[in-house]
């Protein structure tokens, strides 16, 4: 034997499909998301998720590299979805020092204080989302008007209030043109708006197999339903499902927040758990909560279950006999 | 809608680069070491001494109880040692060793072209026959046919399967076989049902072997029907004995069960038509076909190769190792054994020879784990690799236990699926093999 071989224990192939391309596709979902606020609010888009994205690389590579003295992984892309993500949670108008205090969090707080990817418990844009919320209330709901939208208010707490003057649902719905909902031109965040370009992202990361379709169709098939049958009941005092799901970051939130690997349960009945709890619980404080929009909370309380949920919801097993194990 | 089974699956790259080659002859080599354990159970008990002269199929090694199989000599010639040689692993066992000359045939051994069609025997006399010809699972497995076809009192085999499958990458040796000697096949597996008293006989071939299928369902129409061919969806790991059975009859082996716990007996493409020619030609299993491919290999092929030609003897025919050989597999990527001594000995249960180019036989570096869950829904089983992986490597057996680690068949989809490129299959391999001694060592107090 004149060479030596390498041997190792099968396989001896890999998918690669490596963690770093998994979030450059989402990363590549999220541009056409962007391409579009940016038409529709202008170039402070792009400063915003400048800002977010430079900032939280930048703040995981000082943390890895000056903090934690670990292996340097900010060169998978995560710190970059983290960035676009919490970016698409805020107004186009927010000004950008505060970006930065939620980037600071998202990655400092959110992320690495527990170990970094893979060991936080919150989803870290949303960590860094709802701080800034707290911390900065009148500059996170306060939106730059747009050319069609009636008011700078976005459509759920335009409803919200027009509810508490007493207006009926059809009277309030007369604001709103479900072709703008779908197509971008309404108040908001910048990444909750256009509907029909986040399903866009939503087919690319199931085309890549970046998700599967569960979690999202199982935060929206709740909250479609709840809403439906509340709907169903008393049209006069609750907006149709389709409003639900068209308006407040739903589809941003079950598409792109809710499917955060580390913090979503690692089972499909799990999933399903944990997707019906998500979309009760945004539709409970959309209707009966202080704010007008509850995807970020319902996510974050829903990621609390999530270590619970892989304890006890197993997957269904080949050839199980007897009782199944919890 | 194709067949497939239940949960999980991958589906990597197929990189069937030798399936239009045609089944070819390997010459005699000079020398033959034929080990006396080529199949699971018992070693064989070496019947013959050095300097004694064996003709092709002559009995060189004796089974030595009901797991247990013979072994045959594969050439004519001298025995120059009967002592140990050096496995894939460059581990020491027994062999016999034979210097060889042109082909003598043992007595009542039919070398004829002409294919035998009929078969009057009683289901005792095949088993009798496939036991003395050494027939062992070819698909990998080794297990002595023998055994398999002897179906315990008050149970019933239900269905005959046959495992055209070839779910792992790289392989066409079943292939070939399917379409170059599907008659003698379909007679094997007439014979193979006969024997077991099948009620379903089914041939499970995945889908991306349209020829094979159009071919044997003709020929399996010609020749009077009964043996149902069946595409599947290609997924890997169909080949799998437990996951062939879901896919064909819907029925799932329970945990810790056989296939015949579900009325069900599988025997593999090769295994079949080793048992045509062990019933109908008196032909012990002294050769078989292996798949030597890889891109960075001069000639792919489909060798048919007596047992006990040297694996580096199939790589010369084939152009030689390649410079950049990093990595040389005997079977497939996804459950093939790397070998780290290539003078080592084709035997009965080795379907191919894959050489990896360096720059792709080295794992990627190691990630944390980001808990993307894919490797669970990946688990043909139905388990938690990530979870079993990490109870192994803080030695958990108990917890390993509870997580169904024996269930475990090793297939790797876990390993091939993680993004962070971590050795799931290593560690839970460890917590099966310590869980079940385990649990051994628990019924024997």
């Amino acid at each position: 034997m004149d060479k030596s071989l390498i041997v190792s224990p099968s396989p001896h192939v890999h998918g690669r499909q490596t963690t770093a391309r998994l979030m450059s596709d989402v990363v590549v979902a999220l541009l056409p998301v962007l391409a579009v606020s940016t038409w529709v609010f202008g170039p402070g888009v792009l400063w915003v998720t400048g800002t977010a994205v430079g900032c939280c690389v930048v703040f995981e590579y000082l943390i890895q590299r000056f903090l934690l003295r670990g292996p340097l992984t900010v060169n998978n892309w995560s710190a970059v979805v983290t960035g676009m993500l919490l970016a698409f949670n805020l107004p186009a108008s927010i000004p950008l020092w505060m970006v930065a205090v939620g980037a600071l969090v998202a990655i400092g707080v959110g992320k690495m204080t527990f170990g970094g990817l893979g060991k936080n418990p919150f989803n870290p844009a949303l960590v860094g989302r709802v701080f800034m919320l707290l911390s900065f209330p009148v500059a996170m709901t306060t939106f730059p008007e747009v050319a069609d939208a009636a008011t700078g208010a976005t459509p759920l707490s335009a409803m919200k209030g027009a509810l508490a003057s007493g207006m009926t649902v059809p009277e309030a719905m007369r604001m709103f043109d479900y072709r703008a909902l779908l197509v971008g031109f309404k108040s908001g965040s910048f990444g909750e708006v256009p509907a029909l370009v986040l399903l866009l992202g939503f087919a690319w990361l199931l085309v890549r197999r970046v998700i599967t379709w569960h979690i999202p169709v199982y935060v929206l098939g709740t909250m479609a339903l709840f809403t439906g049958i509340l709907w169903g009941v008393d049209p006069e005092r609750y907006m149709s499902p389709l409003f639900h799901l068209l308006t407040g970051g739903a589809l941003l939130g079950a598409i792109f927040m809710a499917t955060d690997y580390v913090t979503s349960p690692m089972t499909g009945r799990g999933m399903l758990l944990y997707g019906m709890g998500i979309g009760i619980i945004t539709v409970l404080i959309r209707l009966w909560g202080q704010y007008p929009e509850g995807m970020s909370f319902a996510i974050l309380i829903m990621n609390a279950f999530v270590p619970l949920i892989d304890k006890y919801v197993k997957p269904r097993r080949f050839g199980a006999v007897g009782k199944a194990k919890a | 809608m194709l067949k497939t089974f239940p949960i999980g699956g991958i589906h990597p790259s197929e990189s069937k680069i030798s399936r239009e080659c045609p089944i070819q002859d390997l010459p005699l080599p000079a020398t033959v070491t034929i080990p006396l354990s080529q199949h699971i159970g018992t070693p064989a008990e070496a019947l013959v001494v050095k300097g004694q002269r064996v003709r092709t199929g002559e009995l060189i090694g004796k089974s030595t109880g009901f797991v247990s199989s013979n072994i045959h000599s594969s050439v004519t010639g001298v025995v120059t040692a009967v002592e140990s040689y050096l496995d894939p692993s460059g581990v020491r066992r027994p062999g016999v060793t034979i210097a060889v000359e042109p082909d003598q045939w043992a007595e009542g051994i039919d070398v004829g072209d002409a294919i035998v069609r009929e078969c009057t025997l009683s289901p005792a006399e095949i088993v009798a026959k496939v036991a003395a010809a050494g027939v062992v699972g070819m698909g990998g497995a080794t297990f002595p046919t023998h055994v398999k076809l002897s179906v315990p009192a008050g149970r019933k085999a239900e269905f005959l399967l046959i495992n055209g499958v070839e779910c792992e990458p790289y392989l066409t040796d079943d292939y070939r076989v399917m379409l170059e000697r599907g008659e003698e096949l379909l007679i094997g597996i007439r014979i193979l049902a006969r024997a077991l008293g099948a009620e379903r006989v089914m041939v499970g071939i995945e889908n991306n072997k349209p020829e094979a299928v159009a071919s044997l369902r003709q020929l399996a129409e010609a020749t009077g029907g009964g043996v149902e061919i069946v595409p599947l969806k290609v997924r890997y790991p169909q080949g799998s004995e437990k996951h062939l059975i879901a896919a064909l009859t819907g029925r799932q082996v329970p945990s810790g069960g056989l296939p015949i716990d579900v009325g069900a007996i599988v025997q593999n493409v090769g295994t079949a038509l080793a048992v045509y020619d062990a019933v109908q030609k008196n032909k012990p299993l002294i050769e078989r076909v292996v798949t030597v491919t890889g891109r960075s290999l001069a000639r792919q092929a489909n060798l048919r190769v007596r047992i006990g030609t040297s694996v580096s003897a199939l790589l010369d025919y084939c152009g030689g190792l390649p410079a950049d050989t990093g990595k040389v597999i005997a079977g497939g990527p996804m459950m093939g054994r790397a070998m780290a001594n290539l003078d080592a000995p084709v035997v009965k249960g080795m379907s191919s020879v894959l050489v990896m180019p360096e720059s792709l036989s080295r794992r990627l570096p190691q990630e944390q784990c980001i808990r993307c869950g894919k490797c669970v829904s990946v688990c043909p089983m139905g388990l938690e690799p990530y979870l079993l992986a990490k109870v192994s490597q803080k030695a958990l057996w108990e917890e390993a236990e509870a997580h169904h680690a024996p269930d475990c068949i090793e297939c790797g989809s876990c390993s091939w699926q993680c993004p962070s490129a971590l050795p799931l299959l290593d560690y839970i391999r460890l917590g099966k093999a310590e869980v079940i001694r385990m649990v051994r060592s628990r019924k024997s107090r």
